[in-house]
């Protein structure tokens, strides 16, 4: 049986008064790419905020390789091992592509240069374009250079938070075929998707978020095919 | 040649000016609120100096730069017992909480050094340059040279090195810098000791400009940068740079042709003009507010 990489146990999230996560418990093992589905406000982003630590849990615990993170500071989880690329991308608009890159490296102590070239070896289109300011590129640059952003910093635990947002077909594509890439030479992958239909084509297993609850799981094969699913997210 | 001699000695305050604004809009950009505490900072620096120096006889420079070591501290613990338990309270609080910092810290003052105005150690001297009928003050000189060198290892700082990048990400989005690997306390600590720095030299050079100093020294000036801040477009670096060198100038203009008693109406008259035609300041962004 494969190590949990990521625990998350009876967790409660709150905004003020609204409870937006109930008693949510799912697990990541290593080397899984595990996807995380459910209507527009069913509280996914507010779990991986959770679990990144911008967000606290009032009740439960989240352990990442073994060690309990429920309390620590989220700056600290990247040198652990997780990176987080957060929805709607989030990348440092007025700073260069070139800058973003190796703000995603700043705990990194490994060879920057080289992980640059890696990167841009990976997606020409950032390396033209690396000392353009970041709001200058199109959408799907964006969510490339968020990736590449992330990829900065070798992550074990790659969370990614609805990347085929706002992107032609033809981009989806390509963001599916890189997590399929990455999850390939080692990566474990949380992903948040309200594609349902992409997230579970490529997903190990997958957890149904309704109103904040799991309402349902399974491998992803199992819930592609359920008629519960088919109804509420694959309309059909 | 008069016009000449003025415009120096305007640029000469205004890159004093310029110095304290940088604290302001750096604070400003990465904390998000306005420290009114900041001027203040400027007081403590010069009594530091005068403590340095008439009461424990360091030499004039030594006593100088020791004050910048004792500003970076009471900003920095400033921070860390005032702001940071506010860091996600409404900005009317931590407004208040600022202002009250700056009552604390004149109050302070007056207790421990009274209220009369004490002689500030003329800590340069330098003879005056004559070019033509040019004279320009010796001070003026060394006070331009001093505060340029910093600007531009600021502006080097900011742009060129990982902490200043990470500043400017933190600036832009908290959360995504957090999510980097940035510690946003950190950074916000490290901005506090920069802007305090900063405004400790200008104390110095404004000590050494005006002679006299007393325990509310630091409000006009604070004030000033603040208006030259908010008239370089509040948040960006370029713009405290231009709006305190513009508002010294447009000062001493302002003393020379037109009135003394009416130069600082004038000075808040022209903040006023600019804002209304753009309200962001000269090189301000529109201010996007995250939730
Ligand atoms: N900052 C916030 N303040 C208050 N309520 C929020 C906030 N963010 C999200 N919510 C609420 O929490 C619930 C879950 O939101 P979210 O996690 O963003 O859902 P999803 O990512 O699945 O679309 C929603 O009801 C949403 O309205
Ligand atoms: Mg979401």
């Amino acid at each position: 049986m494969r190590n949990n990489m990521l625990k998350v146990d009876n967790i409660n999230v709150y905004y003020g008064k609204i409870h937006a996560i109930k008693d949510v418990s799912f697990e990541v093992k290593e080397g899984e790419i595990v996807s995380l589905i459910g209507a527009n406000g069913a509280g996914k982003s507010t779990t991986l905020k959770t679990i990144s630590g911008l967000l606290r849990s009032k009740t439960g615990s989240i352990e990442f390789c073994g060690e309990d993170i429920g309390k620590t500071e989220s700056y600290k989880l990247v040198s652990k091992g997780m990176a987080h690329v957060p929805e709607g991308r989030r990348i440092f608009l007025q700073m260069t592509v070139q800058e973003n890159l190796e703000m995603g490296a700043y705990t990194s102590d490994g060879d920057i240069q080289k992980d640059l070239e890696d990167i841009y070896a990976r997606f020409p289109r950032l390396a033209e374009r690396k000392n353009q300011i970041a709001g200058t590129l199109s959408g799907g640059e964006q969510q490339m250079l968020a990736m590449g952003r992330a990829m900065m910093s070798h992550p074990k635990l790659l969370i990614l938070d609805e990347p085929s947002m706002g992107l032609a077909p033809i981009l989806v594509q390509r963001i599916f075929d890189l997590i399929k890439e990455l999850h390939k030479s080692g990566t474990t992958i949380l992903l948040v998707e309200q594609n349902a239909e992409m997230a579970l084509s490529i997903a190990d297993r997958a957890y149904v978020l309704e109103s904040g609850r799991v309402v349902l799981t399974g491998t992803g094969k199992e819930l592609a095919a359920s008629d519960e699913i088919k109804k509420a997210y694959l309309g059909g | 040649m008069n016009f000449l001699s003025n415009l120096i000695s305007g640029l000469s305050l205004g890159s004093i000016y310029a110095l304290i604004a940088l604290g302001y809009t750096m604070v400003y950009g990465i904390a998000k609120m306005l420290n009114f505490a900041h001027g203040d900072i400027i007081m403590v620096g010069a009594f530091a100096s005068i403590v340095f120096i008439n009461n424990l006889g360091l030499p004039m420079i030594l006593g100088v730069l020791l004050s910048i070591v004792v500003c970076v501290a009471v900003g920095v613990l400033v921070e860390k017992i005032a702001y940071k338990p506010l860091r996600s309270a409404p900005p009317l609080s931590v407004l208040i909480t600022a202002i009250g910092v700056s009552y604390f810290l004149q109050s302070l003052a007056q207790l421990i050094f009274g209220t009369n105005q004490k002689a500030f150690p003329k800590f340069i001297q330098v003879a005056p340059v004559q070019i033509g009928e040019l004279t320009i003050k010796g001070e003026s000189i060394v006070t331009l040279a001093v505060t340029v060198a910093i600007m531009i290892a600021l502006t080097l700082f900011i742009n060129k090195t990982r902490m200043g990048k990470a500043m400017r990400a933190v600036s832009e989005d908290r959360q995504a810098a957090e999510l980097m690997g940035i510690s946003v306390n950190r950074t916000i600590t490290i901005t506090f000791a920069i802007g305090s720095a900063l405004a400790s030299v200008a104390g110095s050079f404004y000590g050494l400009t005006y002679s006299f100093i007393g325990p509310y020294t630091g409000s006009m000036p604070g004030i000033k940068a603040f208006v030259a801040a908010v008239f370089g477009g509040i948040g960006s670096i370029p713009g405290a740079m231009i709006g305190g060198i513009l508002l010294g100038i447009i000062e001493n203009m302002a003393k020379a042709y037109i009135s003394t008693e009416l130069s600082d109406a004038i000075v808040f008259g022209v903040l006023i003009i600019v804002l209304l035609f753009k309200p962001t300041g000269l090189l301000g962004k529109k201010i996007n507010e995250k939730v």
